[in-house]
């Protein structure tokens, strides 16, 4: 049995880290505010944008001028993984279930033999994966604690995305992050962003032109090659804000956890030390009493 | 609501403006276009410059960086990649960043630095340009 000392001291040390994770909590739900907040205010912009495309990848799709990086390079030899994930850890399983997913994608690339390269995005991502798969990964990519989640910050990303697929050094690109379900849930999941014609799927809404048909301004090729690296960094853009918000509110939700154990093993010190105590002043008293009666 | 057009700015970072107003004047990359209620579905590149929206007596002006445009029956959609009102700029500021940006394009030192230096030079020059006009 511990000593009334060191019982107290436990407890003392377990309020403290109680009191860290309180206010990690609160940080981290003050920042996920915001970030849902630039997250959303992102949506109009991306919805458009992917409705667009949407009509335009339909008539261009099958042109023969259609640029690579909407209809791919025609070959999918090479592939290339954006892995994001958080700077930071204690956010429960938010970057394990990333690296997970991203594992998995890998192997099953791995064993169509595909090469694949990896680009990592945040600090947690490339420490995990390079046990792996160090000789995969061609860069890495820092948020700078967040002062990277921005619109600068995805164009600079996507140029160099873009640079990269001139240059031939991979076929397919694709994207893995969080999906920000909801506060308390974030699913990782894998999108497709180049060739863009792939990423667009038929559910996205196209406008009701109510049997008119679209004038294109210069034309459509044209548009499109204006349009495409914008796409790209738009979609990294909203995967950047989506995963910087479920990091938040998966940093929330661990740190509610953690206070709450705190506290119920606060509880349980506590009665472990009040009954120790009782269990003293009982003995001292029998003793006391024994040693009256002796006399 | 046949009189009015329905206009929405949005740029990646938040929606600048959603409403109905008389007319709105884009700077497309072949010339600028005026887009009154009904107009026609278009969809047409911008180029950098300076966007008007009319309504009533009220003309706003504000500068589009990259962006897009798409008339639909619904109304004018413009997906600025950046949004400046053109009565918030400050030209001393303006004339620091132009010279800042020239200086870059020297100091870059490959492709892709200079890529993004010489993105940022032609949008301080399409500001200008849209202050002065």
């Amino acid at each position: 049995m511990a000593s009334l000392k060191e019982l107290r001291n436990r407890i003392s040390s377990v309020k403290s880290t109680q009191k860290i994770t309180k206010a990690m909590q609160m940080v981290a739900a003050a920042k996920l505010r915001r970030a849902q907040d630039a997250a959303e205010a992102a949506g109009p912009y991306a919805e458009r944008m992917a409705s667009v495309m949407a009509n335009l990848s339909t008539s261009m799709k099958d042109s023969p001028g259609a640029p690579p990086l909407l209809v791919g390079t025609g070959k999918s030899d090479t592939y290339l993984l954006l892995v994001m994930t958080a700077d930071r850890g204690l956010c429960g399983g938010f970057n394990t279930n990333i690296v997970r997913k991203s594992r998995e994608r890998i192997t099953a690339l791995q064993a169509e033999g595909k090469t694949v390269k990896i680009i990592t995005v945040g600090k947690k991502g490339a420490d995990q994966l390079k046990r792996l798969y160090n000789d995969l990964i061609v860069k890495r990519y820092d948020l700078g604690g967040g002062k990277n989640v921005g619109r600068d910050a995805a164009s600079e990303f996507g140029l160099m995305v873009r640079e990269m697929f001139n240059a031939g050094e991979f076929d397919v690109c694709e994207l893995i992050a969080s999906e920000f379900v909801s506060v308390i849930s974030q699913k990782p999941r894998v999108q497709t962003l180049i060739p863009a014609a792939d990423a667009i799927d038929d559910s996205v809404a196209r406008p009701d032109l109510q049997g008119a048909v679209y004038e294109y301004e210069p034309d459509e090729e044209e548009i499109l090659n204006v349009l495409l690296p914008r796409y790209v960094d738009t979609v990294i853009l909203s995967a950047l804000l989506e995963n910087s918000a479920g990091e938040m509110g998966a940093r929330m939700a661990a740190m509610d956890n953690a206070t709450r154990n705190a506290g119920d093993l606060i509880d349980k010190l506590n009665l472990v030390y009040n009954r120790t105590r009782q269990a003293k002043i009982t003995t001292e008293l029998t003793e006391i009493i024994s040693g009256a009666e002796a006399l | 609501m046949a009189d009015k057009l329905h206009f929405d700015l949005v740029s990646p970072e938040r929606r600048l403006f959603q409403g109905d107003v008389d007319m709105v004047v884009v700077p497309g990359e072949d010339g600028d276009f005026g887009v009154l209620p009904g107009h026609a579905p278009v969809m047409s590149a911008i180029r950098s410059g300076a966007i008007s929206v009319h309504d009533g007596d009220d003309v706003r002006r504000t500068f589009i960086h990259g962006g897009f445009a798409e008339v639909t029956p619904d109304g004018l959609t413009v997906l600025a990649e950046e949004a400046i009102d053109l009565s918030s700029v400050d030209r001393e500021q303006l004339a620091k960043d132009l010279t800042e940006a020239k200086e870059d394009i020297g100091l870059a030192r490959d492709d892709h630095e200079r890529h993004i230096a010489e993105a940022k030079l032609a949008k301080f020059e399409a500001l200008t340009e849209a202050l002065n006009g």
